[in-house]
């Protein structure tokens, strides 16, 4: 442990002593080939394209390209279960949710119950979505699928128009649940 | 015969001279180079009729080649499923993880990247955004980093007859060598006000976690080796990010942008995945550090032991730290004893445990509980369901044990799980 710990604290040392400035190593990234890669979308909306879509027009695409995995109404089947509006006004778990619960069995997590911001629908659909050919979805076809999966877990009316403005704006059910880690170590189990 | 080698033949040579004389018939098929090559691919032609050994003493055996393999005789696997395979916990000695053998998952496959086109792109809010080939990353002052990865899905004890593969192979441990994310910060000069930053793969889930910089500056590695090689290509070849301590989803692989912003991007997998719900109807995100753990490897399911002396055997990590101390329990929770455990502890890797006992035969369970060096002891399921619920999925670290039957069957301890 002495041996390998005192070999890491020296290098990393080393490289915290580059007061003097870069390397000089790599080479300048242009803005051309950053825009090329840089396909994030933040909670704040930064990142996202022109275009949209709503909800009529996103059925035949989600019917055409994610139905034979998610299920014809997103119920799930080889992949995860998309849709699911229960339970109102609760998370799929804690305590109004074993109230509401009841003796009935459980109910799935899904983007309506679970997921806490709308631009994390886009940002993942577009990259990584339809599995069979990521990352081949325009952007008016990626905001047709999310505004579909919005309108079915009853967030938004199927007429609603989503683009890069009326995106960040949909409140998430789920927003409100999530919380910072606080876990520290020490005794505390959290 | 065909033409071969000058040493091949005299190989071929000598264990034909020494052929024994002891009236084996199958030894004398071995006298051909082909047969002799074939001792050792195939150990069913090493034994005898009687099963006894072949005597190595009488011929030689082949001599130095280009690229090792394990002994025929050794055959550890992952066991693979569509999302990740597991490390066979059971057959591994000591703390590292055989490369081959390291656990695997990831969410669109492996691609095949090539390391001439490779290219790493950092930018976002830096003085100087900058592309990286690979040649570029390995210029830089490089580091070494042993320490385990896990993956924060790895809990599997839902049956009795679970191996430690099954309950746990979702982690493994490697040295890393690689560039710093410091050094190469500092090349590209990251602003102020920089707080996260979005590591980005190249596989065709493009996958995407954020980083909280502060956190993760002092040990974050963009490591390009593995237990002295380039990466395997299911760990990410040829570069990842490795982030001690850290779930290995966060360990983004076939790196190839890395983003500074001032915010979370609050990608899929840190927001519907990968966060914690708890008994009060909050759920925990960016819940990064995984917590102390350990798991008795030998004696385990589906071993049979037998009265008298047992070597209890296995391992534990936190990745907020090293080790302090492993207890460990012959009777089932009521009494606890310390484990020895092998030197050198590492902090934030795979510590290797062992403890010494008398099986008297009676039917009990052998239990292991890790304490790390911030005072954090590994709870039993029923605190950590007191925390968390019932729906909680991810960062399971219970106390787990083996029970073991009069007739010294060996099963996973089901009922401390059901709380």
């Amino acid at each position: 442990m002495i041996v390998v710990g005192a070999v890491f604290t020296i290098s990393l040392a080393a490289a915290a002593q580059s007061p003097s400035g870069p390397l000089r190593i790599g080479t300048p990234a242009t803005p051309g080939q950053i825009a090329a890669l840089d396909i994030d979308v933040r909670p704040d909306g930064t990142g996202l394209p022109p275009g949209g879509g709503t909800a009529r027009e996103g059925a035949p695409i989600y019917a055409e390209k994610c139905a034979a995995c998610h299920g014809a109404n997103g119920e799930g089947g080889t992949a995860d279960v998309l849709v699911g509006a229960e339970p109102k006004n609760s998370a799929p778990f804690g305590p109004e949710y074993e109230r509401w619960r009841g003796a009935r069995p459980d109910v799935p997590f899904t983007i309506g119950n679970y997921w806490p911001y709308a631009t994390t629908l886009f940002d993942y659909v577009r990259r990584a979505m339809p599995a069979g050919a990521p990352g081949s979805l325009t952007a008016d076809e990626t905001y047709a699928l999310v505004a579909w999966l919005l309108a079915k877990n009853e967030i938004i009316a199927e007429s609603d128009l989503i683009n890069r403005e009326t995106l960040p704006r949909v409140r998430m059910p789920a927003r409100a649940r999530f919380v910072p880690d606080s876990r520290r170590g020490g005794a505390e189990v959290k | 015969m065909r033409s071969l080698p000058a040493d091949l033949r005299y190989i071929e040579r000598m264990a034909t001279k020494n052929r024994p004389t002891g009236g084996v018939t199958r030894r004398t098929a071995l006298t051909t180079l082909s047969a002799a090559v074939a001792v050792t691919l195939r150990p069913d032609l090493v034994s005898g009729q009687d099963g006894a050994l072949a005597d190595t003493t009488k011929r030689w055996g082949r001599l130095p080649n280009a690229l090792g393999a394990r002994s025929p005789a050794e055959n550890p696997k992952r066991t693979p499923s569509p999302t990740s395979s597991r490390t066979p916990l059971q057959d591994l000695h000591g703390t590292i993880t055989p490369s081959d053998l390291h656990y695997e998952r990831h969410h669109a496959g492996v691609p095949v990247v090539d390391p001439i086109a490779y290219r790493l792109m950092v930018h976002g809010m830096v003085a100087r955004p900058i592309t990286f080939t690979l040649q570029d990353l390995k210029r830089f002052p490089a580091a070494t980093r042993t320490c385990f990865l896990e993956c924060s899905g790895n809990f599997g004890g839902q049956r009795e007859d679970v191996t430690p593969q099954d309950l746990c192979g979702l982690t493994s441990q490697s040295e890393w060598t690689g560039v710093m994310l410091s050094t190469v910060l500092n090349e590209v000069g990251a602003r102020p006000g920089a707080t996260w930053f979005l590591a980005e793969g190249q596989d065709a889930a493009v996958m995407t976690r954020s980083i909280p910089l502060k956190d993760a500056v002092g040990e974050a590695m963009l490591a390009y080796a593995q237990n002295g090689e380039a990466l395997r290509p299911e760990q990410g070849y040829p570069v990842r990010l490795l982030l001690p301590g850290w779930e290995g989803n966060a360990a983004v692989k076939w790196l190839r942008r890395i983003e500074v912003g001032d915010q979370p991007f609050m990608t899929r997998e840190e927001t519907s995945k990968y966060t914690d719900p708890l008994v009060d109807g909050t759920a925990r995100e960016f819940s990064l550090v995984m917590d102390a753990r350990s798991v008795i490897t030998s004696p385990s399911y589906p071993q049979t032991i037998e009265k008298g002396f047992v070597e209890l055997r296995g391992v534990a990590w936190s990745g907020r730290g090293a080790i302090r101390r492993v207890d460990v329990s012959t009777d089932g929770g009521r009494t606890w004893k310390p484990a020895t455990l092998q030197q050198p502890v590492l902090p934030k890797a795979h510590t290797r445990f062992r403890y010494a006992w008398e099986w008297d035969g009676r039917p009990t369970e052998v239990l292991s509980r890790a304490v790390d060096e911030t005072g954090y002891t590994q709870p039993e399921m029923s605190a950590l369901q007191r925390v968390r619920g019932r729906r909680t999925r991810y960062h399971l670290n219970p106390v787990t044990g083996w029970t073991i039957a009069a007739d010294g069957r060996v099963r996973f301890g089901l009922q401390r799980m059901r709380a």
